[in-house]
């Protein structure tokens, strides 16, 4: 691996089993860090208000991204556009710990995503699938997290994310390497990629979840699947306590295989975000499929 | 012999296959019965607050600082501010086992990190010099009279050893060489 790349990667291995948190501002920031985040995303409008609100969806105003490093200890982490590499120049400028290169904003490049092994600050992008993954980590991204459907409150499309991707990676490890060329190509993955993932049978960077956590039993759901941390959105601030649910999905998140915990750390969070039905949204409400 | 890793959150998976490339086994610490029958604990890194912050939880803050305090373990990073007597930048509650007193977050944000070569310091076992992966890392900035530099970057103490207490600011354990992790398990050795 490249020197660049395992710092990279080393920060996100830091970031492991735990849960960062989508924050507007200062006061959310502080919130998410009390309650035991490992890192925040500072992003202009959480996805349920993006959903609501409509127009176009952008990087963080600069002086909230400022204001919001300047209260936390944590990593923060920003969005920039698909493709919009100078909104993650300003933000690299800015210092950010790592930038997720998200469909939940609203794409600025239809064709190409970012470069990102011209950056030195680190870079997480979405995916649904494994020729997806590895897409992105052929561009340098240095952390995957599944799409999910961001803003819904709805955990099914991480799930099947996720069990896309676990899926994937299993069969690869099943083909003989007269095969993997062809499987490349079916994947639309550099096949360097697909040749170490066959060999490893994991992703070669660390692979979190997010896109619809809206409970302690949602996080832990995606632990169980193989997600490595948990990325919560709307979930948090758009429910009846949300410092209550932070400090309860955090604990979740590290106490997934232990039910009692589990069961204990769900009790009198009062009503979670109300959600959507996945079925009843149109193919263009769907953040996830932006980006390929 | 068994090691534990604290496992509530950060890079604990690095560490269980340095161990098991050196025979030996290694369990999870998420809970006080994990602490069992452990010849030695390691506080590996993360986020040293929300680490904190789950120790809190299900009385491990206790049972841990009292493991640290009787048996070897080894910080890392976030460990490291864990087991420090003082933390500041900004302040915060440790277990305090080893007399240091560290900066958090000392050389900046992400796109400080940096790798570097370490010198050994006459302490260590030998004069070879060692690969140091440095992520958003603390800085020890002072050493109680007790405490033994084992390896420094451009002067300052990077791994320190007082008594049966290990801490490191740099991750040895996304680095090839397993010999920091054999070092660990003499230590334990030696103690049993």
């Amino acid at each position: 691996m490249l020197p660049e790349m395992k710092l990279k990667t080393g920060l996100a291995e830091m970031l492991k089993g735990g849960v960062i948190m989508d924050v507007v501002n200062a006061e959310q920031a502080k919130i998410a860090e009390k309650a035991g985040a490992v890192a925040v995303m500072a992003l202009e409008r959480i996805p349920a208000d993006i959903r609501k609100e409509g127009g176009v969806a952008r990087m963080s105003p600069v002086d909230k991204v400022q204001e919001i490093m300047g209260v936390v200890s944590i990593p923060v982490m920003a969005k920039a556009r698909i493709g919009h590499f100078v909104e993650a120049m300003i933000l690299e400028s800015l210092r950010v710990d790592y930038v997720d290169e998200s469909e939940v904003l609203t794409p600025a490049d239809e064709q190409y995503h970012i470069d990102k092994f011209q950056f030195k600050v680190p870079f997480v992008c979405g995916a649904r699938n494994l020729g997806e993954a590895l897409r992105r980590i052929g561009e340098g991204a240095a952390m995957i997290r599944t799409k999910g459907e961001a803003g819904s409150g709805n955990i099914v499309e991480a799930v099947r994310h996720l069990r896309t991707l676990r899926t994937q990676i299993r069969r690869l490890t099943t083909l003989g390497r007269e095969e993997l060329v062809n499987e490349a190509k079916e994947l639309g993955a550099p096949l360097p990629l697909v040749d170490w993932v066959s060999k490893n049978g994991k992703l070669p960077v660390p692979n979190f979840a997010a896109g619809g956590v809206a409970t302690p039993a949602d996080a832990a759901l995606c632990m169980w699947l193989g997600a490595e941390s948990v990325f919560v959105g709307s979930g948090i601030f758009k429910s009846e306590d949300p410092e209550r649910l932070a400090h309860s999905i955090v604990e979740a998140t590290t106490h997934y295989q232990d039910a009692k915990i589990l069961a204990k750390c769900s009790q009198g969070l009062g009503t979670a975000m109300k959600g959507l039905d996945i079925h009843t949204l149109k193919e263009e409400e769907r953040l996830s499929e932006r980006g390929w | 012999m068994r090691i534990g890793i604290l496992a509530v959150q950060g890079a604990v998976e690095p560490h269980r296959v340095k161990f098991e490339n050196l025979g030996v086994e290694s369990v999870q610490v998420k809970t006080p019965k994990d602490l069992v029958n452990l010849a030695g604990l390691v506080l590996p890194g993360g986020e040293s607050s929300s680490m904190i912050h789950l120790l809190k939880l299900n009385g491990l803050w206790e049972s841990v600082s009292e493991f640290v305090h009787q048996k070897p373990s080894w910080g890392l990073c976030a460990g490291t501010i864990l087991l420090a007597k003082e933390v500041i930048s900004p302040a915060q509650e440790s277990l305090g086992v080893i007399d240091i007193t560290v900066v958090r977050n000392a050389y900046g944000r992400q796109t400080e990190s940096f790798i570097s070569n370490l010198n050994p310091s006459p302490n260590w076992v030998d004069q070879e010099s060692l690969e140091g992966i440095f992520i958003r890392a603390p800085k020890i900035s002072r050493l109680g009279p007790s405490v033994k530099t084992l390896f420094t970057h451009h002067g300052d103490s990077v791994m320190v050893r007082e008594g049966i207490t290990l801490a490191s600011t740099f991750h040895p354990e996304l680095s090839e060489s397993n010999k920091l992790h054999q070092y660990f398990l003499s230590l334990c050795q030696e103690s049993r």
